[in-house]
């Protein structure tokens, strides 16, 4: 019996590919599950500067246990630290940042991706499901580039990456590249583009998974 | 002038049924528990109630709901994993929520304080929460306008105050103290020290003493999470 090659990337390798992505000196917001393992994955020689949307500019990793401040989290409400030239402002200032443009890259999970940029990640529209949206909107609507990383379909095999977005928007057509498990895809004027497949993946393998049209890689 | 008070009690007399009250904090991050906790105390109703949260475990702001206190909350994060409070009275219909995502809600709060009665913000544009608001162009992108937000009395946590009413605060504690004391007619503070006048350099004052109306000392605040972890609920 043949072991079976394995096929696509790992949470991890997701992070790293994005983390490789962003520019050096650029300041970032992390959202909560994959997208802050990123911060492990910075190649040598460039410098991040993490935003937390409650108000730290600066922020560093988590606390040595038994070193916890609950009056220093994070906007997961986790203990973190800050590093040298952390700032801390108010939750007006922050947005500021934010929604002035100020913050490089964001990136971000999702529900559902559409063809056009259109990102939902805050509701599923469930009835009886207590609507909740924290930052996600602000920072959408006004962080200069947006990244999504999620698995390309959901638990059940549905696409996530969608002609339009069924599930309620955060923000329309704010997404410029997503990282999945089988391939990194850009959001360009005509469409979904394969800017690169996972290992052992194919194209037709990949467009069959995707709930819109997809092209393929450019030559390089 | 001495803004200071003896006991919680007389800090918050006078919230009356009715009343909008910001509660600053993010998540336990500056929650003014005992303040909170004096408002329960007072047995005000009725009460509309602006935080970015619904509080958690059965303490603070999670008890002045669980105590059927708040008829409205106005927040962006309704859901926390440590409190079914504000869950359970919005599924049987006993609470109403105003949903604003966090940075309009922070910008609503700011307008309030500094006069600007609304604002146009691209947040939100395009998605269900926009519908309903008027929406402009400006430059060839689209933005929707958001109210100010202002209330009778703002309950705040800062670590240092003098008794003038010039603030310091701690950390990501700060969150939305300062923009809550500018939003609010009365604006009540806990300080765990309070000092006289001249004591904290004035290039150092986050929030200046002409915001805050009463001060009283709470040294030694509890911390949410460990009354959580304790399984203390209030009163």
């Amino acid at each position: 019996m043949n072991t079976p090659t394995p096929k696509g990337w790992s949470r991890a390798q997701m992070a790293e590919l994005a983390a490789h992505d962003i520019p050096d000196g650029s300041c970032v917001n992390l959202g909560i599950g994959i997208p802050e393992l990123i911060t492990q994955f910075v190649p040598e020689g460039r410098e991040l500067i993490y935003h937390t949307e409650n108000g730290l500019l600066g922020m560093g990793p988590a606390p040595q246990p038994g070193e916890e401040d609950p009056e220093l989290i994070n906007a997961g409400k986790k203990p973190v630290t800050t590093v040298p030239g952390a700032s801390f402002f108010h939750h007006a200032d922050s947005f500021t940042m934010i929604r002035g443009g100020h913050i490089d890259v964001c990136v971000l999970g999702a529900l559902q991706v559409a063809q056009n940029g259109d990102l939902a990640n805050w509701s599923t529209g469930e009835e009886g499901a207590i609507p909740a949206v924290g930052g996600a909107m602000d920072l959408v609507a006004g962080v200069k580039t947006i990244y999504v990383i999620t698995t390309h379909c959901t638990k059940s095999g549905d696409p996530k990456l969608v002609e339009n977005c069924t599930y309620p928007l955060t923000g329309a057509g704010v997404v410029s590249r997503i990282y999945t498990d089988l391939a990194v895809i850009d959001i360009t004027p005509v469409g979904f583009r394969v800017h690169r497949l996972a290992p052992g993946v194919t194209f037709e393998e990949i467009a069959a998974k995707t709930g819109a049209a997809l092209l393929p890689a450019l030559a390089a | 002038m001495d803004k200071r008070l003896e006991t919680l009690s007389q800090a918050v007399a006078g919230i009356n049924d009715g009343a909008t009250v910001m509660v600053g904090g993010f998540g336990e991050a500056g929650s003014p528990i005992e303040l909170i906790h004096a408002l329960i105390d007072s047995g005000a109703r009725d009460l509309t109630v602006i935080n970015n949260n619904t509080g958690n475990g059965e303490i603070g702001l999670a008890a002045l709901i669980g105590n059927g206190q708040v008829r409205k909350m106005i927040c962006s994060y309704p859901r926390s994993s440590h409190s079914r409070v504000f869950p359970e009275l919005y599924r049987a219909g006993k609470i109403e929520l105003e949903l604003v995502p966090q940075g309009t809600l922070a910008e609503r709060i700011r307008a309030g304080g500094a006069g600007i009665p609304a604002f146009y913000t691209p947040t939100t544009v395009g998605t269900p929460l926009a519908q309903g608001k008027e929406v402009r162009e400006f430059d060839g992108r689209k933005y929707v306008m958001e109210p100010w937000l202002k209330a009778d009395f703002a309950l705040i946590k800062c670590e240092i105050a003098d008794y003038a009413g010039n603030l310091t605060y701690n950390k990501t504690a700060r969150n939305f103290g300062p923009i809550m004391c500018i939003a609010a007619t009365t604006t009540i503070v806990q300080a765990k020290k309070i000092v006289s006048p001249g004591e904290i350099d004035p290039e150092c004052v986050i929030t200046p003493g002409l915001f805050v109306d009463r001060i009283v000392q709470v040294a030694e605040p509890l911390q949410e999470s460990v009354l959580i972890a304790q399984g203390v609920s209030y009163p």
